[in-house]
């Protein structure tokens, strides 16, 4: 039963101090591309009331470098993200996992500061910001904070954001070595990931998960057990001890851990 | 240039194109309230109190108590409340009715319901109150199989199947001129008035059913439509206003029918040569909560179990079963792909087990004109099941593909089928269809009950009665199904509404002819009036049915099909990725070519679908998987070229020799994609094959 929408509240903020002010004073949920909220919205199963809209704050829209590193304003779309020239020279496998995330409609509406905070551990752009180090930036009326996105999550959709936080922005430093990316949907587009990867080759590998973990997970034992040369086989060994994943409507535990080892192989050859 | 055998332009084309045509959720009436169904949210147990948590005022209610006559939807057993009184039987289970002018309002109410809960029983194999059992007797099967050189023994199952119609359920009741109306987006006006007038009984006699532009329905607007269409009047009754209920996509999935879940053993006896000498065959389907269609859908499977090979002797038993889940109905192809499936797959099977190419052991059991069927009904000239089958091999270079693929990841695989025309046994002569012609100052309209739902009715009955009365194709209209000003046609199911309606319409037009002597119809308006022609359905004399014994001519015809697929298997993710499908068809003849090119494309797709990606997730009895991201049906993306073959073997019965073809490309891709995987060494016997499922054989291998 689609939820009522008479009942919701939703005001907008044109400015970043605006948005954050409302933030500050009236606990609400901050909305920009609404793509993940309009499916809650259909389903019946939205939980929160009270909305900032901050699709027009265009200050968080900027693509740009800052001393090295890749700076992505939050309302960072993935239409924009895929057009980017400095995301295609600088982090290729995210402009990949940008092309794969629903159609046209959802790649103009969709932003990277929605994909980290609605934290779906199926969002297709996290394992690409895990593997690549990113940062998020987290601003306040107050202060502003910086957070790893592997520390960013403390459980199944739940993070250590503050209700009168703002995501600013992703920052990507430098990424060295040969960058994959791998999702697996439920069909060959306009899918959800029933398991998504995004690899670094280089001298320490970095390897992260997206749909095999309550959030989207690195998994450091496995990248040490390749950057020690134990190889491949032994790499496949550990992962499958490393990851956890479940059980859901879309796919099962079993097929999820057994594609995860077959990708890290795949992630290994190609990149070799 | 004859109409028939042209792709004319649709007559609906225009208003489609350009938006102009109206679909149920596109029109208001003055007044009009929308109304909201309260469903269960349980599958089974009792209601102990309801609560309202909201102001009622400005709402209407409706429950049980306001049901005018019978809280029955009249199908094919009166069992199925239109409104719970105390028992729930399945989730999702209409209990209350709500209407308000403001949709906002409508969807805020809150209303909590206390239950009795009692424990459901979701496992059709586990059921022990059966709604209808067949049982088809052909020769001695257990005597037969005593002598066979070889056994093969299977189980196979199918999963539901959701519509995903575009277009939503949804109707309009309009109370007006002492009576009530329903507009609605609807496959069988006369259905939802035979409903109707059942819930309403004497008191209300004045009902009638305007179809709207339909967005789609492939079976899900079969009977659907009766239930929601009681919603309504019983609202427009109780608050003397119009309104309207529109279902949205997760309630359409959560409470409609779906296809019916199946499992079908076969237990085969052959010579070592592959000969069929004994087909031994177990049906079981999954009704759902409440009978509606499911002993035709039964029927329908079970007719077509055997596939289309001949064989002495075959049982077919059959059973459709209650479980605590939303009632299962009528969706393309009723209860065939299910059978079929199980057939064409155990087929394969069965050439592995022997050692014989699967083409030639089709070879040499394809039936074949003056060859019996399992009911022993004698096919005529118009069987073509060696016709496709050669020609499919042919066309895909299928034995070549077949040996080059083997050890690799790509593969191919077939499946011959083939689809009953029209109502089963003597359900046509029973049903006695009526269609209308009716002159008009610039030319003729046609009357009928068949609905337009995107497959091209109005089209394909104007390109007939064009080319039998000899007029341009511009001068023929169709009316809009109005139930009190079109004949009752029958209902726009089962592959009849080239084949049967559209006759009745090459007759009418005969007919009509001659009253003109040579004259135009404007001519002849002019000089002497308008005048109608109307005729009822003859089926072929030579049609003999006994439904007791379920012996006879099933179906006055057959189409019949041959579908390769070729696909690849991605050795990481387990994905399959079709490359080509060649669907070599053979109904009759096309009166539209792009039309019936569109169904096949459509049918097929929708067969790739059900094959690899359409699982419905039950849970607790209802489906956790409702909305479109969650059950995926095939993008383009998904669904590689199309060779579309259509070969022709005229039907002497249907309109200049077509057959019924909405639902035989249903059939097909399903079995054809399980036997390419076979070819691989995968051992798989259901579908959905999905990733997952191939993932475990793999492992297994």
């Amino acid at each position: 039963m689609r939820t009522a929408v008479s009942e919701l509240d939703m005001t907008s903020a044109s400015s970043l101090d605006e948005a954050l002010r409302a933030l500050r004073d009236e606990k609400r949920t901050p909305i920009a591309g609404a793509t993940d909220l309009y499916v809650a919205l259909n389903f019946g199963t939205l939980e929160q009331r009270k909305f900032l809209d901050i699709w027009a704050v265009d200050e968080l829209r900027n693509i740009s470098e800052r001393g090295d590193m890749l700076v992505l304003g939050a309302l960072a779309t993935y239409t924009s993200m895929i057009r980017s020239p400095l995301v295609v020279k600088r982090l290729p496998m995210l402009v990949e996992a940008a092309r794969q995330v629903g159609g046209a409609q959802i790649q103009n509406r969709g932003t990277i500061g929605g994909n980290i905070a609605n934290g779906s551990p199926a969002g297709d752009s996290l394992p690409v910001l895990a593997a690549a180090d990113a940062v998020v930036v987290l601003r306040s009326a107050d202060a502003e904070r910086r957070v790893p996105i592997t520390e960013y999550y403390t459980s199944y959709r739940a993070s250590v954001m503050r209700p009168d936080e703002l995501i600013v922005a992703v920052e990507i430093p430098p990424v060295e070595g040969k960058q994959w990316f791998r999702k697996v949907g439920t069909r060959a587009a306009q899918a959800i990931s029933k398991i998504v990867v995004a690899g670094v080759r280089s001298a320490e590998p970095r390897i992260s998960f997206g749909s095999v973990a309550p959030t989207v997970m690195r998994v450091p034992l496995t990248e040490r057990a390749l950057a020690s040369g134990a190889g491949i086989d032994e790499a496949v060994r550990v992962l499958a001890q490393e990851i956890a994943p479940i059980d859901d409507i879309r796919s099962t535990a079993e097929y999820r851990l057994r594609v995860a080892t077959n990708l890290l192989r795949r992630f290994w050859t190609e990149t070799a | 240039m004859p109409a028939v055998g042209n792709s004319v332009a649709r007559k609906d084309g225009i208003g489609k194109a350009t938006g102009a045509a109206k679909y149920a959720d596109d029109i208001t009436f003055p007044g009009m309230l929308f109304g909201r169904t309260i469903r269960s949210t349980i599958p089974r147990g009792r209601i102990r109190s309801i609560r309202f948590d909201f102001d009622t005022a400005g709402f209407t209610i409706v429950d049980y108590r306001d049901v005018p006559a019978t809280n029955a939807v009249d199908l094919m057993a009166q069992d199925q409340p239109f409104l719970v009184e105390t028992e729930v039987r399945h989730m999702a289970e209409p209990i209350l009715l709500l209407a308000h002018e403001d949709r906002e309002k409508l969807n805020a109410a809150s209303v909590e319901i206390d239950y009795d809960e009692e424990e459901p029983l979701f496992d059709p194999e586990r059921s022990t109150q059966v709604f209808k059992s067949i049982d088809i007797v052909k020769g001695n099967v257990s005597a037969a199989i005593e002598n066979a050189d070889v056994i093969v023994e299977g189980t196979y199952r199918t999963g539901h199947q959701e519509h995903i119609y575009i277009e939503p359920n949804g109707v309009i009741a309009v109370p007006e001129d002492g009576g009530i109306t329903i507009h609605g987006s609807v496959q069988c006006p006369f259905y939802v008035i035979k409903a109707l007038r059942c819930l309403l009984g004497s008191a209300h006699p004045n009902v009638r059913v305007i179809q709207t532009e339909t967005g789609g329905g492939f079976g899900g607007k079969e009977e659907y439509p009766s239930m929601i269409a009681g919603h309504a009047v019983m609202l427009a009754i109780k608050s003397g206003r119009p309104v309207k209920i529109i279902y949205d996509r997760v309630e359409d999935m959560v409470a409609t029918t779906k296809r019916h879940p199946a499992i079908v053993r076969h237990r085969t006896g052959l010579t070592r040569d592959g000969r069929l000498v004994a087909m031994d065959i177990d049906v079981l389907m999954d009704g759902g909560a409440y009978v509606t269609l499911s002993p035709t859908v039964l029927s329908r499977g079970c007719i077509h179990a055997a596939g289309p090979y001949r064989c002495d002797d075959i049982r077919i038993q059959g059973r459709t079963v209650f479980t605590n889940t939303p009632p299962n109905g009528a969706f393309r192809g009723f209860g065939a792909p299910q059978t079929e499936f199980a057939v064409e797959v155990h087929m394969d099977r069965i050439a592995e087990q022997l050692g014989i190419d699967p083409v030639e052991l089709r070879r040499i059991n394809a039936l074949r004109p003056g060859d019996r069927t399992a009911t022993g009904q004698t096919l005529r000239d118009d069987c073509s099941a060696h016709m496709v089958l050669e020609e499919a091999i042919k066309r895909t270079d299928f034995s070549r593909k077949r040996k080059e693929y083997k050890g690799t990841n790509r593969t191919i695989g077939l499946a011959l089928f083939y689809h009953g025309a029209g109502f089963t046994g003597a359900g046509e002569r029973n049903l006695k269809s009526k269609a209308r012609l009716e002159l008009t100052p610039t030319g003729v309209r046609i009357a009928t009950g068949s609905t337009e739902i995107g497959q091209g009715t109005r089209t394909m009955h104007a390109q007939i009665v064009t080319d039998a009365l000899g007029i341009p194709y511009e001068d023929v209209e169709v009316a809009q199904p109005d139930t009190s000003k079109v004949a009752d046609s029958g209902p726009t199911v089962a592959s009849r509404t080239c084949m049967v309606v559209g006759k009745i319409l090459e007759e009418c037009a005969h007919e009509m002819k001659e009253k003109l002597g040579g004259l135009t119809p404007a001519e002849y308006y002019k000089r002497s009036g308008p005048f109608t022609v109307e005729r009822m359905y003859e089926p072929p004399d030579w049609i003999q049915w006994d439904d007791k014994t379920y012996l006879g001519d099933a179906y006055a015809t057959y189409g019949w099909g041959c579908d390769v697929v070729e696909l690849e298997l991605d050795p990481d993710t387990y994905e399959v990725r079709p490359l080509k499908v060649t669907a070599v068809q053979e109904f009759g003849r096309p009166i539209h070519p792009a039309l019936a090119r569109g169904q096949i494309e459509g049918g097929t797709a929708q067969g790739m679908g059900y094959a690899l990606l359409e699982r419905v997730v039950m849970r607790n009895g209802v489906m956790a998987n409702s909305t479109l991201t969650n059950y995926t049906i095939p993008t383009t993306l998904d669904m590689p070229e199309m060779d579309i073959v259509m070969l022709e073997n005229p039907y002497p019965g249907g309109p200049f020799g077509a057959k019924g073809l909405g639902e035989l490309p249903m059939d097909g891709p399903a079995p054809a994609v399980v036997n390419a995987l076979r070819h691989m060494g995968l051992d798989i016997r259901e579908i959905p094959a999905t990733p997952e499922l191939i993932a475990n054989c793999v492992a297994r291998a």
